[in-house]
């Protein structure tokens, strides 16, 4: 097309050209842009892969993962519901999740109303010991607790589990439920307080409703910081109690079956439905 | 004397409220006790049982032993270099992904950030299982290695330590990814345009202005990836043979096979410097709400 | 301040006059001072025991409760009633500010004048003795701050209720108070009527806060208790009646004095027509607003000093710019204050 086209341009460089013809200089971006859009696609699958695999490996009628899979069953899923052992350390894990979830969200909770809103000596320092569980390598925290619980004959107990799960999850809920309770306008419990409310009122009936999306996204966070844990729970376990954690640990260790293809298909189903809730309902609210 | 008389006002001032906007010194006190009471019983005091339990019979042997036997020293220096390579690839590999995530339409992004959060909700040990499937000698990789002929027999791919960069770089590039789209995403898009507008391509706005704005988030990711590498323990353990050995799969060696606990105690003091000795350095940049609060 | 009333804290921002209302709400502790109602003293009296209504900046409406419940609220909390009187009331109160119609909406679902009034209609449910408000109208556009600035006094009108209104407009303070306190740096500079502040000013501050004002600085020749001699220039001396010393102070000769002057108090003629107090002038411009003329005239004799004069605008042959002029001062409304010593910076 045309050399007068060119000429056209060269002689009015400052005319926008919308009629160009896209130039090689174009054709080369466009190469370029889909390279790097490839490139990412990788990373992204790279992302996903260990998740996906989980659920056609526990399908499949072989013990090993074979591409395309031979054959669909769900044997590896009737094996674990029916193992005494598997199903022993399920039940003490959920257990120990849930006193968690309710241990680490209380306590987590008001220590962050104390923070931002309390008048504290030393709260920088509070708040770094209380974020420490998640900064302190969890190998060190095992043995640290092996260590201080065995004597007590705390290991294996669902108290033992309890206070260190509850550490380890109370920074997921410091950090959390900080942010809302920043968010929240305290004028609002200020007009509380002037209606008559007292502060146990004004904490009930206005500041907790309104940071209620900040505690129940924290309390999801403490529940799958205890249910998914596995470095302590390896340490703190015994044959008395076993966590789910530390009993995955051992099969794939000694023992890898498709069974733990179909442990980890029921357990990322739950993490991912609880996560899936949180954020639908977070984003809900934010956009209304 | 001076010093505690110029402390004593300070420290009266907390009895702040005078103003109703805060509770009262009681109140934060009461507020904060359940977790110091948990803080206490299940991390302060086991952590220094165990630093003192490194020092016991009152002699450094534990120590000169770390640092006088080249195995061990060769350990640390693996697990820093380990977490440093580890780092730098999610950093790689991470920021692209946030880039997008920060620059796509709704939908997209929203299908983006899902690939992100989907395996950070996947827990550690199930994805650190993933891999040793995919990677055994008999695993899909080698599977489709073998079928498809570029190599003839099944590779040696997992014990290794590149199976431990590849598992760990898939476990903590969220935590690289997640703090450099927020703050991607709180960069106002008129930074780019004026940029744009002043004569810059695309390419030289990316350099000149997005880059150097994106840093806050790169340093948080990079600390935050970097300190988890250092402690990591389930994805080596698993996926990590004896020719890779990290201080904590040697510490986790240690206690569980060989049972010296005060040798382990003090490879756990050792570690814990380590650790606390970078988090101080970078106490800055770290930022841990910064990629959890973008989590919901 | 007394039953009834209603007052006014007036400043600009900064001066502390919120801090002042938070004090009577009780959200602050004074460092010093009692703060007391009805002769009962409440200083360390906890918020929720005050019994004051407060509508707050921003209004503070509970975002998770409906209109209905954030009025019930306060009747909640103090838990002497009945759910049918709440439920009364609430209705009434509903009525009272025209909202019947949006009771199960949500704050965020209604308009800032909606807001604006169901925080007063919560405010003053529980019947307290004073209401506080604090810049109420803020959020609000021009007109709408006009017509619910009407729909506030007539409510406080109605039902005699006692109210602070904290604000930094003063076309506000003076349209609804009946007295206004002005504040500035966290002091009270002048506790008065309206009336009382336009027409005696007792500081340079308050003579300029409310309305405009025009400054001349001159220096003292003479002070007594019938008059004050101010010099401007060499040729210019005025005699000021003792009304304009609104201090009654006596001020020694020499002592720099500043005049100030309300551009409606003064009249222009032609030069040479003005008389032995005028003050000879330049305009300098000349504009017309409707009902009247507003000239900028410069003084002959000292270029630095510029005056605004206003002049109501019917049957008076207007001047133009450049023309000369005499200015023809009201002594009797003219004040004099002392040059305050600027602090070397």
């Amino acid at each position: 097309m045309s050399t007068e086209h060119a000429q056209l341009r060269g002689r009015v460089p400052a005319v926008i050209d919308i009629f160009a013809a896209p130039t090689s200089r174009a054709y080369s971006r466009a190469a370029g842009i889909i390279a790097i859009g490839a490139g990412i696609g990788c990373v992204l699958f790279f992302l996903l892969l260990p998740t996906l695999i989980v659920l056609p490996m526990s399908l499949s009628e072989t013990d090993y993962l074979e591409f395309p899979p031979r054959g669909l069953t769900l044997k590896w899923y009737s094996a674990y519901f029916n193992d005494p052992d598997w199903m022993a350390a399920t039940w003490f894990s959920l257990k120990i999740a849930l006193a968690t979830t309710a241990t680490a969200t209380v306590a987590g909770t008001m220590a962050a109303l104390a923070i931002v809103r309390g008048c504290l000596p030393f709260r920088s320092t509070l708040q770094a010991l209380a974020l420490g569980p998640m900064i302190v390598p969890h190998i060190i925290l095992g043995v640290a607790l092996y260590l201080a619980f065995a004597p007590l004959q705390l290991t294996g107990s669902f108290f033992g589990f309890l206070v260190a799960h509850t550490v380890l999850a109370v920074p997921y809920v410091i950090i959390t439920v900080t942010a809302s309770v920043q968010r929240f306008d305290p004028t609002l419990e200020l007009a509380a307080l002037n209606c008559g409310a007292n502060r146990l009122q004004a904490f009930f009936l206005v500041v907790l409703p309104n940071i209620i999306p900040g505690v129940a996204a924290a309390a999801v966070f403490a529940f799958l910081a205890s249910f998914d844990e596995a470095t302590v729970a390896f340490f703190i376990s015994d044959i008395s109690g076993k966590s789910i954690g530390r009993k995955m640990f051992e099969d794939i260790d000694f023992n890898l079956t498709p069974v733990i293809a179909a442990v980890s298909t029921v357990l990322v189903a739950t993490s991912l439905l609880l996560m899936g809730t949180v954020h639908l309902l977070n984003g809900r609210r934010s956009r209304s | 004397m001076t010093r505690s008389l110029t402390l004593l006002p300070r420290s009266l001032s907390f009895r702040r409220p005078s103003s109703a906007r805060f509770y009262s010194l009681t109140t934060s006190l009461a507020l904060v006790t359940p977790l110091l009471a948990a803080l206490m019983a299940g991390f302060l005091y086991p952590v220094a049982r165990l630093v003192a339990l490194s020092f016991s019979g009152g002699t450094l042997s534990h120590y000169r032993r770390i640092f006088t036997e080249p195995l061990h020293l060769e350990v640390l220096f693996s697990t820093i270099e380990v977490a440093f390579i580890v780092t730098v690839a999610s950093l790689l590999l991470g920021f692209p992904v946030a880039y997008l995530m920060a620059q796509l339409g709704k939908g997209l992004a929203m299908a983006v950030t899902a690939c992100v959060f989907i395996p950070l909700w996947t827990s550690v040990l199930i994805r650190s299982y993933a891999w040793v499937v995919l990677l055994q000698r008999n695993g899909i990789i080698n599977t489709l290695l073998v079928d498809t002929g570029p190599t003839e027999g099944p590779l040696k791919l997992i014990y290794t330590q590149g199976a431990v960069i590849l598992a760990m770089t898939h476990v903590l590039m969220p935590f690289m990814i997640l703090p450099i789209y927020s703050t991607l995403r709180a960069l106002p898009p008129d930074y780019v345009r004026a940029a744009r507008n002043l004569g810059a391509g695309p390419v030289r706005a990316f350099v000149a202005v997005t880059l150097p704005l994106s840093l806050p988030g790169v340093f948080a990711g990079s600390v935050m990836c970097f300190v988890l590498a250092l402690g990591f323990y389930i994805t080596p353990a698993l996926v990590g043979g004896p020719n890779s050995m990290l201080m904590a799969t040697l510490i986790g060696q240690q206690t569980t096979v060989l049972l010296d606990w005060p040798f382990a105690a003090a490879l756990s003091t050792v570690l814990l410097a380590v650790t606390l000795l970078f988090v101080l350095m970078f106490r800055r940049t770290l930022s841990l709400s910064k990629g959890l609060n973008s989590v919901y | 301040m007394t039953a009834g009333e209603f007052v006014s804290l007036l400043g600009p921002s900064g001066s502390g006059k919120t801090t002042a209302l938070t004090m009577i709400a009780g959200f602050e502790t004074p460092s010093a001072g009692r703060i007391t109602i009805g002769g009962q003293d409440v200083t360390f009296l906890a918020p929720n025991h005050r019994n004051i209504g407060m509508v707050f900046q921003k209004y503070a409406l509970f975002p998770h409760l409906t209109i209905r419940q954030n009025i019930a609220f306060p009747l909640r909390m103090r838990g002497r009633m009945q759910k049918t009187a709440i439920a009364r009331r609430v209705e009434e109160m509903l009525e009272l500010v025209q909202l019947s119609e949006y009771a199960e909406r949500y704050p965020n679902q209604l308009s800032g004048g909606q807001q604006q009034r169901v925080a007063v209609a919560r405010a003053l449910a529980f019947e307290p003795p004073v209401l506080l408000m604090d810049e109420p109208l803020g959020a609000l556009d021009k007109k709408l701050r006009e017509a619910m600035q009407f729909e506030i006094k007539r409510l406080q009108e109605r039902l005699g209720a006692t109210v602070v209104y904290v604000t930094h407009d003063q076309d506000e303070a003076l349209t609804m108070s009946d007295r206004i306190a002005i504040m500035s740096d966290g002091r009270l500079m002048q506790f008065g009527t309206p009336t009382e502040l336009y027409r005696q000013p007792r500081t340079e501050f308050v003579a300029d806060f409310i309305g405009r004002m025009n400054f001349i600085d001159g220096d003292c020749l003479d002070c007594t208790a019938e008059q004050t001699v101010v010099r401007l220039s060499e040729r210019t001396v005025l005699n000021l009646p003792s009304a304009a010393n609104e201090r009654t102070r006596r001020y020694n000769a020499g002592t720099a004095l500043r005049l100030a002057i309300r551009p409606e108090r003064m009249r222009l003629t032609k030069r040479g027509d003005g008389g032995a107090d005028a003050l000879p002038g330049i305009v300098d411009a000349a504009v017309f607003i409707g009902s009247t003329y507003i000239y900028l005239v410069r003084l002959a004799d000292r270029p630095d000093a510029s005056l605004q004069v206003q002049i109501a605008a019917d049957g008076v042959t207007p001047f133009q710019k450049n023309d000369d002029v005499d200015i023809v001062l009201d002594g009797a409304a003219a004040h004099v204050f002392p040059v305050m010593e600027r602090c070397a910076a």
